[in-house]
C-alpha cells in the first residue's frame, strides 16, 4: 500500500512545473533558458516518479493499482485514479517521451518559449490523467482538455497553414467526442455511477450497447485515427512543430486505442463482437489505402503521418480480434509505434531545423555528410517497416497472429500493409539519405549534434531492446489483457449459448 | 383579523422591502443633491445589493409563502435571487467608469438597476400570474430606460426604443396568455393552476403558448430573439453586461417555476414547445454568430445559444432538469461577467474597441488578459476542464434521462458549431499579429475578471458544493 498519492503526483507534477514556468517572468534570453530548464527538469522528475510506479507495480494482478478515490461531484461521480497493466505502459510512454519533446524544442522554438513550455507541461498532465482516470467524467475532462494546449501548440508555433490545421484538429476531435459524452451520460443513468471499474461489471442492455458503442467509436476512431476520419492527422502533423508532431503521433493517437481497450471491449462486449467485422474492414482499408497514399507523398512528415494511420490499423484490428495475441499485440504495437513514430518525427525535425523544408525532393545523399544521422534514420525506418529484430515487428506479427484466428481475410489483406510499408519507408530513405550529394544547399549540412544524439540514441536502444526482448512490456500487460479477453469471450459465448437455446 | 394572521407575513419579503426603501432613499439623495452624487449613489447601491444579498442568505431554510400564496420564498428562489443580486452588483461595479464621464453622470442609472433588481426578486418569488406580471414589468421598464442611458448616442437610443417596443409586445402576449389560462382554470395561483390543469384542452394550451412566448422573449430564446443583437450592440457595454446576466437569471427562474409548478400536469404539452425553442436557439446561436465582426453582437448570439442550452435542462421537466438549469445559469453568469469585463477592458487611447479584429495579437500585448479571455471562450464552448463543460454536462444529463435523445444529439452538435466561432476569437488573439497596445486595465474590471476567471478555470475543484446546493434548490420546486 502506498502512503502518498503517487499517481496523482505523476499526473499533476507537470502542472506544478507549468506554474513555476509562469512565475519565472521576463522575456530575455536568460528567462527563456530558465523556462527550458524548468520544463526539462519537470518532465525528468515526472518520469522518475513514474518509474517508481513501475517498480511498485504488481504485474501478477489484473486489478487497478495505486488507486486513489476522493469525493468530487455529488452522486456517483468521484475523483478516482488507478492504473492496470494496459494503462501503465501508456503512462510510462507519456512520461518517457516528454523529456525528448522538450529537448527537441530547445533550439527550434525561439519565440514565446515560456508559453510553449507551459502548453507542453499542461498537455502532459492531461495525457497522463487520461490514461489513469478511473471515472468516466474525469476521463472525459482529461481527454478533451488536451485539445486546448494542442490547439495552441499547432496554431501558435506551427507552419504556414497552421490555422487551418489547428481548427480542423480541434473541431474534428470535438465532434467525435461530444457524442461519446452523451453515451457517458446514458451509461451514468444505466449504472447510477460513472465509476469505470463498477461500470465494467454492470450489465448494459443490448440496444444501449449498440448506441453507446457507436458513440464511443465516433470519438476514438477520430482520435486513433481510423480511415475515413483520419484526414485531420496529416494536416495537423505537417503544420505542428516537431515536438507537437511527436506528442501527437506517440501519445495522443494512443488515446483512441486505449479507449477501445478500456471502454468498448469491457463495457460493450456484445456490440464489440457485432461490430468487429466493421472494424476489421476499416482497419484493412486503412492499412492498404493509407499505405498507398503514403507512397505518393512529397512531404516527409505527411508520409510518416499516413504511415501512422496504417500502423494504427494494425492496433484496431488486433484489439477487436478479441484474442490474447491480438489484444496484447495491440498494446505492444501502441508502445512500439509511440517510440518509433516519435523518433521518426524527431529525425525529420533534425533535417528541417537545418534546411527549413520537409520536401523529400529537396534532400538526397545525406549519408555523405551525416553518417550518424543516416544510421539513426535507418534503424527507425526499419522499425517502421516491421523488420524482425525491431519493436515494430513484434506488434505487427502479434496483431496479425491474433486476427488470423478470427478473420483470415482481414489478416490476409493486412499483411499487404507490411509489404507496402516497406515500399514507402525504404523509398523515403533512399530519396533522402542515399544517392549522390549534388544539391549545393546540402553541402554544408552538419551531422547530429550532442543534443540530438541525446534525444535519439535512447530511442534506438528501446526500439532494438523491445525488438529482441519484448517481455517487459508484454509481462506488464499480460494479466490485465488476459482478464479483458476472458471477460469479453465469456460475455460473447453466453449470448451465443442463449441464442442456441431459444 | 390582523394583517399577519391573514397570511400576510412580512418576514419573507424583508429583503425586497429593504431594497425598495433603500432605492427610494438613494433616489431622494440623488434628487436633492444633484448629479455630483452619482459616484456616492452607485457605491451605496452596490452596498445595498450586498446587504440585501446577506438578508436573502440569512432567511430561514424551507418554504415560506406569503401574500396569500402570491409570493414564495424557497431554496430555489433564494439561490436565484443571490445570483441575480451578484449579477446586478457586479455590473454596477463595472459601470463606474462609464458613469465617471462628465457627460454621463446620471445617478438614476444605479437607481434604475436597483428597481430592476427588485423586479427580478419579485419575479423569482412569484407564486401567481399577477405577481409574475408585476415583477416582470418592474424589471423590464427599468431595463428599457437603462438601455437608452447613453442619451447622446443614436445607437443607444435606438436600442432602448427597440427593446421597449418589442418588450411591450411580449408583455401583451404574456398578459393575453395569462388571461386565457385564468379563463380556463379559474385561478391565477400556480398551485391552483396545477390542480386544475391536469388534462390539456385547446384553450389552456393556447394560453400556455402565449405565456411561454412572453417568457421566451425575456430569455431571448428563438423565435423571440430579434431584439437581442441590436440591444446588446447598441447599449453601453456595462448595460449589456447587465442585460446578459441578472435579467436572464430572473427570467429563467420564472420560466422554470411556471412550467414546473403551474403546469406539471401537462408536461408533454410544454415539453414539445421547449424542445423546439431550445433546438432553434442553439442552432441560431451557433450559426448566426459565425459571421459577426462585433464582439458585443457575437456575445448576443452566444447568449441566445446559451439560453437554448439552459432550456434543454428545463425541457426534460424533471428535478435533474431543474438542477441542470440552476447549474447552467450559475456558470453562465460567471462566464458572461468575465467576458464582458474583458470587453470593457479593451480600450485603445481611451477609446473602447469592439471589433473582433481589435483583439489581434492580444496574447503578446497583454498575455494575462488574452489567457483569461481564451479560457472563458473555451469555457463558453463547453470544453473541459473549464466551468462551461459542467454546465453542459448537467443539462444534457437531464435530457438523456428524460429520453430526449434527438434534442441532446442536436444540442451537442450545435455546440461543436459554436466552438468554431469561439475558436476564431482565440485564433485572433493568439495566432495573429498584434494590432497595437491596450490601455492599462482599471482595477475594478481587473478584480471582476480575476474572480470570474478563477471561478471558471478552477470550477472543477469546488464543483461538489455547488452541485449540492443546486440539487437542494431544484428539489424545493417539486
Amino acid at each position: 500500500m502506498t502512503t502518498w498519492p503517487i499517481l496523482s503526483v505523476t499526473t499533476f507534477l507537470p502542472l506544478v512545473g507549468a506554474l513555476i514556468v509562469y512565475l519565472s517572468r521576463g522575456d530575455d534570453e536568460a528567462s527563456r533558458r530558465n523556462a527550458r530548464w524548468i520544463a526539462l527538469w519537470t518532465t525528468l522528475i515526472t518520469f522518475a516518479v513514474s518509474v517508481i510506479l513501475v517498480m511498485r507495480f504488481d504485474p501478477s494482478s489484473a486489478d487497478f493499482q495505486f488507486v486513489e478515490k476522493a469525493n468530487w461531484l455529488a452522486t456517483g461521480i468521484t475523483y478516482h485514479m488507478g492504473v492496470d497493466g494496459i494503462s501503465l505502459p501508456l503512462v510510462i510512454l507519456t512520461t518517457a517521451i516528454m523529456p525528448f519533446c522538450i529537448i527537441a524544442s530547445w533550439k527550434a522554438i525561439t519565440n514565446r518559449v515560456r508559453e510553449y513550455m507551459m502548453a507542453f507541461l499542461i498537455l502532459e498532465t492531461l495525457m497522463v490523467g487520461t490514461f489513469s482516470a478511473l471515472d468516466l467524467v474525469l476521463f472525459y475532462l482529461f481527454f478533451e482538455g488536451g485539445l486546448i494546449p494542442m490547439f495552441l501548440i499547432i496554431g501558435v508555433w506551427g507552419g504556414p497553414r497552421r490555422v487551418y490545421a489547428s481548427f480542423k484538429f480541434f473541431l474534428y476531435t470535438l465532434l467525435g467526442s461530444v457524442l461519446m459524452l452523451l453515451a457517458i451520460m446514458a451509461l451514468y443513468w444505466n449504472g447510477g455511477t460513472t465509476d469505470i471499474p463498477t461500470l465494467m461489471h454492470t450489465a448494459v442492455p443490448r440496444s444501449l450497447q449498440t448506441w453507446a458503442w457507436l458513440a464511443f467509436f465516433a470519438s476514438f476512431a477520430v482520435k486513433m485515427p481510423m480511415w475515413p476520419v483520419h484526414t485531420w492527422l496529416p494536416d495537423a502533423h505537417v503544420e505542428a512543430p516537431t515536438a507537437g508532431s511527436v506528442v501527437l503521433a506517440a501519445i495522443l493517437l494512443k488515446m483512441g486505442g486505449y479507449g477501445f481497450l478500456r471502454f468498448s471491449l469491457p463495457m460493450f462486449p456484445l456490440a464489440s463482437h457485432d461490430f468487429a467485422p466493421l472494424v476489421f474492414t476499416l482497419s484493412a482499408i486503412a492499412i492498404i489505402y493509407t499505405s498507398l497514399v503514403a507512397l505518393m507523398q512529397e512531404d516527409m512528415k505527411k508520409l510518416i503521418a499516413y504511415s501512422s494511420v496504417a500502423h494504427m490499423g494494425f492496433v484496431t484490428m488486433g484489439i477487436f480480434a478479441g484474442t490474447m495475441q491480438g489484444v496484447a499485440g495491440g498494446v505492444f504495437q501502441m508502445i512500439s509505434h509511440g517510440i518509433v513514430s516519435g523518433a521518426l518525427f524527431l529525425c525529420v525535425g533534425i533535417v528541417y531545423d537545418r534546411m527549413h523544408t520537409r520536401e523529400i525532393a529537396a534532400y538526397g545523399g545525406l549519408v555523405n555528410r551525416m553518417p550518424l544521422y543516416a544510421l539513426t534514420f535507418m534503424v527507425f525506418t526499419m522499425a517502421n517497416v516491421g523488420l524482425p529484430g525491431t519493436s515494430g515487428f513484434v506488434g505487427e506479427f502479434m496483431t496479425l497472429l491474433g486476427t488470423f484466428k478470427v478473420s483470415i481475410p482481414t489478416a490476409f489483406f493486412a499483411t499487404f500493409g507490411v509489404i507496402l510499408s516497406a515500399a514507402y519507408a525504404l523509398w523515403l530513405y533512399r530519396k533522402v539519405v542515399f544517392g549522390a550529394l549534388v544539391k549545393p544547399s546540402l553541402m554544408s549540412m552538419k551531422d547530429l549534434t550532442f543534443r540530438e544524439c541525446v534525444t535519439l540514441f535512447p530511442l534506438i536502444a528501446l526500439t532494438i531492446l523491445f525488438g529482441v526482448y519484448p517481455k517487459p512490456v508484454l509481462d506488464m500487460s499480460a494479466v490485465s489483457v488476459q482478464q479483458l479477453v476472458n471477460n469479453y469471450n465469456t460475455a460473447v459465448t453466453a449470448v451465443k449459448a442463449a441464442a442456441l437455446l431459444q | 383579523m390582523s394583517f399577519e394572521t391573514a397570511g400576510y407575513q412580512l418576514a419573507p419579503v424583508l429583503p425586497e422591502i429593504v431594497l425598495a426603501v433603500g432605492a427610494m432613499a438613494l433616489l431622494m439623495l440623488g434628487a436633492y443633491r444633484g448629479e455630483g452624487t452619482t459616484k456616492a449613489v452607485t457605491t451605496l447601491s452596490v452596498l445595498l445589493l450586498v446587504v440585501v444579498g446577506v438578508l436573502v442568505y440569512a432567511q430561514p431554510a424551507g418554504k415560506h409563502v406569503t401574500f396569500g400564496g402570491s409570493f414564495i420564498v424557497d431554496d430555489f428562489a433564494r439561490f436565484m435571487k443571490i445570483l441575480a443580486l451578484i449579477g446586478s452588483a457586479v455590473t454596477l461595479v463595472l459601470s463606474t467608469e462609464f458613469l465617471s464621464d462628465p457627460s454621463r453622470r446620471i445617478f438614476e442609472y444605479a437607481i434604475l438597476v436597483l428597481l430592476s433588481t427588485l423586479g427580478m426578486m419579485v419575479l423569482i418569488s412569484a407564486g401567481d400570474l399577477i405577481s409574475l406580471y408585476l415583477g416582470l414589468e418592474l424589471m423590464s421598464l427599468a431595463l428599457y430606460v437603462v438601455a437608452a442611458s447613453n442619451r447622446d448616442n443614436a445607437k443607444s437610443t435606438e436600442a432602448g426604443l427597440k427593446y421597449f417596443v418589442l418588450g411591450a409586445l411580449s408583455s401583451g402576449m404574456l398578459l393575453y396568455g395569462s388571461s386565457l389560462v385564468y379563463g380556463f382554470t379559474g385561478t391565477v395561483s400556480f398551485t391552483g393552476i396545477a390542480s386544475a390543469a391536469t388534462v390539456s384542452n385547446v384553450g389552456l394550451v393556447f394560453g400556455l403558448v402565449f405565456l411561454l412566448a412572453g417568457l421566451c422573449f425575456k430569455v431571448s430564446a428563438v423565435p423571440f430573439h430579434m431584439w437581442t443583437p441590436d440591444v446588446y450592440e447598441g447599449a453601453p457595454t456595462p448595460v449589456t453586461a447587465f442585460f446578459a446576466s441578472a435579467p436572464k437569471v430572473a427570467a429563467l427562474a420564472v420560466f422554470t417555476r411556471v412550467t414546473l409548478t403551474a403546469f406539471p400536469g401537462i408536461v408533454s404539452q410544454w415539453q414539445q414547445i421547449l424542445v423546439f425553442v431550445a433546438i432553434a436557439s442553439m442552432a441560431l446561436g451557433s450559426f448566426a454568430a459565425i459571421g459577426q465582426t462585433n464582439i458585443k453582437r457575437l456575445m448576443a448570439y452566444s447568449s441566445i445559444g446559451h439560453m437554448g442550452f439552459a432550456l434543454v435542462g428545463l425541457a426534460s421537466g424533471t428535478v435533474e432538469g431543474a438542477q441542470g438549469v440552476l447549474m447552467y445559469i450559475v456558470i453562465y453568469v460567471a462566464m458572461t461577467l468575465g467576458s464582458f469585463s474583458i470587453i470593457l477592458a479593451m480600450k485603445r487611447n481611451g477609446q473602447a474597441v469592439e471589433q473582433i479584429s481589435d483583439f489581434a495579437g492580444l496574447s503578446r500585448t497583454n498575455p494575462l488578459l488574452a489567457f483569461m479571455f481564451a479560457m472563458l471562450l473555451f469555457s463558453l464552448a463547453g470544453i473541459p476542464p473549464l466551468a462551461g463543460f459542467f454546465a453542459k454536462w448537467y443539462v444534457f444529463v437531464a435530457a438523456i434521462k428524460a429520453n430526449l435523445f434527438t434534442l441532446a444529439v442536436i444540442g451537442v452538435l450545435t455546440s461543436v458549431v459554436g466552438a468554431y466561432y469561439y475558436l476564431t476569437i482565440v485564433k485572433t488573439m493568439y495566432f495573429d499579429e498584434p494590432a497595437g497596445q491596450v490601455d492599462p486595465v482599471r482595477v475594478e474590471v481587473k478584480t471582476v475578471l480575476a474572480v470570474a476567471g478563477v471561478f471558471n478555470i478552477l470550477f472543477a475543484l469546488f464543483a461538489g458544493p455547488v452541485v449540492t446546493v443546486a440539487s437542494a434548490a431544484a428539489k424545493s420546486l417539486f
